[in-house]
């Protein structure tokens, strides 16, 4: 297969007006040698040889595509799942993080740092530092804590320091503050491996780029499977990696349908949700212009979803282009949805997802007869749900 | 004080102030204060009874996501959003407070940019606000925002990290206007005990670039330290450490440390 990173589509590090560099003095010249680093590595065919090697032997890859017969008869569709699930980890997140310690490593940083919402990226980044023999530090809202203690245990037993962050909204967007101001005071000795394709440029392009191998094994795996390209992809998006990632095998096929699930929340209505590109409005957060909730005097506004990872109130500037452009459509999914989509999808197929995906599930399930019997639908199955496992037996059975 | 040649429009307040300040060989001292902390009210009073003491005032407009400060100025960020603190809010704070000494407001850009930058230079013009601070927007970041700035009446003052290279450093002050603020050591806001060791070749690296008058700030909060600085720089910028006092003893304790800080430096 290829080992070159899809055509960087940015212009000065945006996305259309959206992406930039809004960030503290302090922080440009260490983005100026991460773009650099990044610019020359983009051509360097070792580097990339190196990275597949590590998805092959570290994380498995390539991920499996599998049929869902039961959830295709309901929808009326052939559904093929793109298994990111089974990576090691147990979720898309290695795919980056494994990119960004071979960056690391050129830059002769030991220190790394990371900020997650529902513990997968932590758990990816303390895993590839483990594995480099690096020093791992994440960053962790509090209330994110406290949802999702396994990850934190696992974070903690593969020898990285979990730090809780208690200000703000306890949860990733104060996270990722939390992460930026310790970058901002060690970054002479410490790289940032942000977790999704937000932040300032260079992370929009080279986190999509190290998600992309999701798309690039998906379109060929469905060609080998149908010998036909698929009709539609759906994917979850909070801060939109596991989408960009499976869309960017895609953008150029204008005839396949692109579809991003973000989270509704208790609903777009009640203000408590996270469905930025539906709802929110441009604006600047954690270094990129793109899609943001906030209110009138620009104050973000606390971002709900019933999974963690999606929890979020910005997004991806790729992806505020993409819907602007009309090349991808966002949809968005309630918490009710997804729980539902969640256990039925246990029923039918015999997975767990996670909370997440059961976000992007649900779309498809509510989109039943919108396709006829011989169109494939692919969906990025971006993770798995034993995370998720305990926080839905609270919601399912309180008290039990 | 330090060697001081202006060549900051004496059109605008702060070239003005810089230049009185250079006639009567003064370094300049630079409080900031978080617009609306701890309330609307003690925040007025605040801003009066410090700016008596001071040359040039910062007044920070609150911000959900202050990723460039520590503890303190998060802290007292938090608490006034908590009672309500806007940037509309913050111009009529000013504008109310009616102080003697040049204004700069210091924001993170989203509020202003969701206010209208256009909308906002001529408002705060309006109310004789002298100038403005980007934290979030490095020179370059975004013409479309930086160019409206530097027409405007208000100065686009610029930051300079430690991190910045002598390149850089030339880009960042080349547009820059009113004076550069120099960020004293790696890290967000907040008081330290020990001045960074490379202080001095950072603002001889500045010097070098600019004629402009040199603001140091991030981390000074003893007389000794304002002494120390004000032998190198031209400003003197105290942030955490005075809404630190002002979080403990109200704007009295506040202007005493203001006090406290002059006598350093004039005696410097």
């Amino acid at each position: 297969m290829t080992l070159a990173p899809p055509t960087d589509t940015t212009r000065d590090g945006r996305f259309g007006p959206y992406g930039g560099r809004y960030v503290p003095e302090t922080l440009v010249a260490a983005l100026d040698e991460l773009a650099a680093l990044y610019d020359a590595v983009r051509g360097d065919e070792a580097f990339w040889r190196e990275y597949h090697e590590l998805l092959v032997d570290v994380v498995g890859r390539p991920s499996a595509l599998s049929e869902a017969p039961r959830l295709g008869e309901r929808v009326g569709a052939r559904v093929l799942l793109k298994r990111e699930d089974l990576n090691h980890t147990g979720a898309h997140k290695i795919n980056n993080t494994i990119g960004q310690a071979l960056l690391a490593r050129r830059m002769g940083k030991r220190r790394i740092i990371a900020e997650t919402g529902a513990g997968q990226h932590g758990v990816a980044t303390a895993t590839i530092c483990a594995r480099f023999g690096l020093e791992c530090v994440v960053y962790m809202g509090a209330e994110d804590v406290e949802r999702q203690a396994l990850n934190v245990f696992r974070m903690r037993l593969l020898g990285a320091t979990v730090v809780p962050v208690e200000s703000g909204t306890r949860t990733l967007k104060d996270a990722t503050n939390e992460a930026l101001r310790d970058w901002v005071t060690n970054v002479p000795t410490t790289h940032y491996i942000i977790g999704s394709v937000v932040g300032p440029d260079p992370y929009p392009r080279l986190v999509r780029d190290f998600q992309a191998v999701i798309g690039t094994e998906a379109r060929r795996q469905v060609l080998e499977r149908t010998g036909r390209l698929p009709d539609t992809v759906v994917a979850c998006v909070g801060g939109g990696s596991n989408a960009m990632g499976m869309f960017a095998g895609f953008l150029g096929d204008e005839e396949v349908e692109l579809v991003g699930v973000e989270a509704a929340g208790e609903g777009i209505a009640t203000g408590a949700h996270s469905a930025t590109l539906s709802a929110g409005r441009p604006g600047v957060l954690h270094g990129a212009l793109s899609y943001l909730l906030q209110d009138a005097d620009g104050q973000v506004a606390p971002a709900h979803s019933v999974s963690a990872g999606l929890d979020y109130p910005g997004v991806g500037p790729e992806h505020a282009w993409l819907r602007d452009t009309g090349r991808v459509t966002y949809a968005a999914v309630d918490d009710r949805e997804a729980l539902d989509a969640f256990q039925r999808f246990a029923r039918l197929e015999g997975i767990l997802p996670a909370l997440e995906t059961a976000h992007a599930i649900a779309w498809i399930d509510r989109s039943r007869g919108r396709w006829r019997a011989e169109q494939v639908v692919l969906l990025c199955l971006s993770g798995r749900g034993d995370k998720d496992v305990a926080h839905v037996a609270a919601l399912l059975e309180p008290g039990a | 004080m330090a060697s001081l040649s202006v060549t900051t429009s004496s059109e605008s307040r702060l070239g003005r102030a810089w230049q009185s300040l250079r006639a009567a060989r003064r370094t300049a001292l630079i409080p900031y204060l978080t617009a609306g902390f701890p309330d609307c009210l003690a925040s007025r009073e605040a801003l009066r009874r410090v700016a008596a003491h001071a040359d040039i005032v910062e007044v920070g407009v609150p911000f959900s996501d202050p990723l460039a400060d520590g503890p303190t100025i998060q802290r007292s960020t938090f608490a006034a959003l908590a009672g309500g603190m806007t940037l509309p809010r913050t111009l009529e704070l000013i504008d109310d407070a009616q102080l003697d000494v040049p204004v700069v407001l210091f924001s993170y850009l989203n509020p202003v940019l969701q206010y209208g930058v256009e909308r906002l230079t001529a408002d705060a013009a309006a109310i004789g606000v002298a100038g403005i601070l980007l934290t979030d927007l490095p020179a370059g970041a975004d013409p479309t925002v930086e160019q409206p700035l530097l027409a405007s009446p208000l100065d686009l003052i610029r930051l300079v990290a430690p991190t910045s290279h002598p390149d850089r450093i030339r880009d960042t002050v080349r547009e820059a206007q009113g004076f550069i603020y120099l960020v004293a050591r790696l890290g967000v806001t907040g008081a330290t005990r020990e001045l960074d060791a490379g202080l001095a070749a950072s603002i001889a690296a500045v010097r070098a670039e600019t004629t402009l008058p040199v603001a140091v700030g991030f981390g000074i909060s003893t007389g000794a330290q304002a002494t120390a600085v004000a032998g190198l720089a031209d400003g003197v910028v105290v942030g955490s450490a005075l809404v630190d006092a002002l979080a403990d003893g109200g704007p009295a304790a506040a202007e005493a440390l203001m006090a406290t800080l002059r006598g350093a430096i004039d005696g410097a």
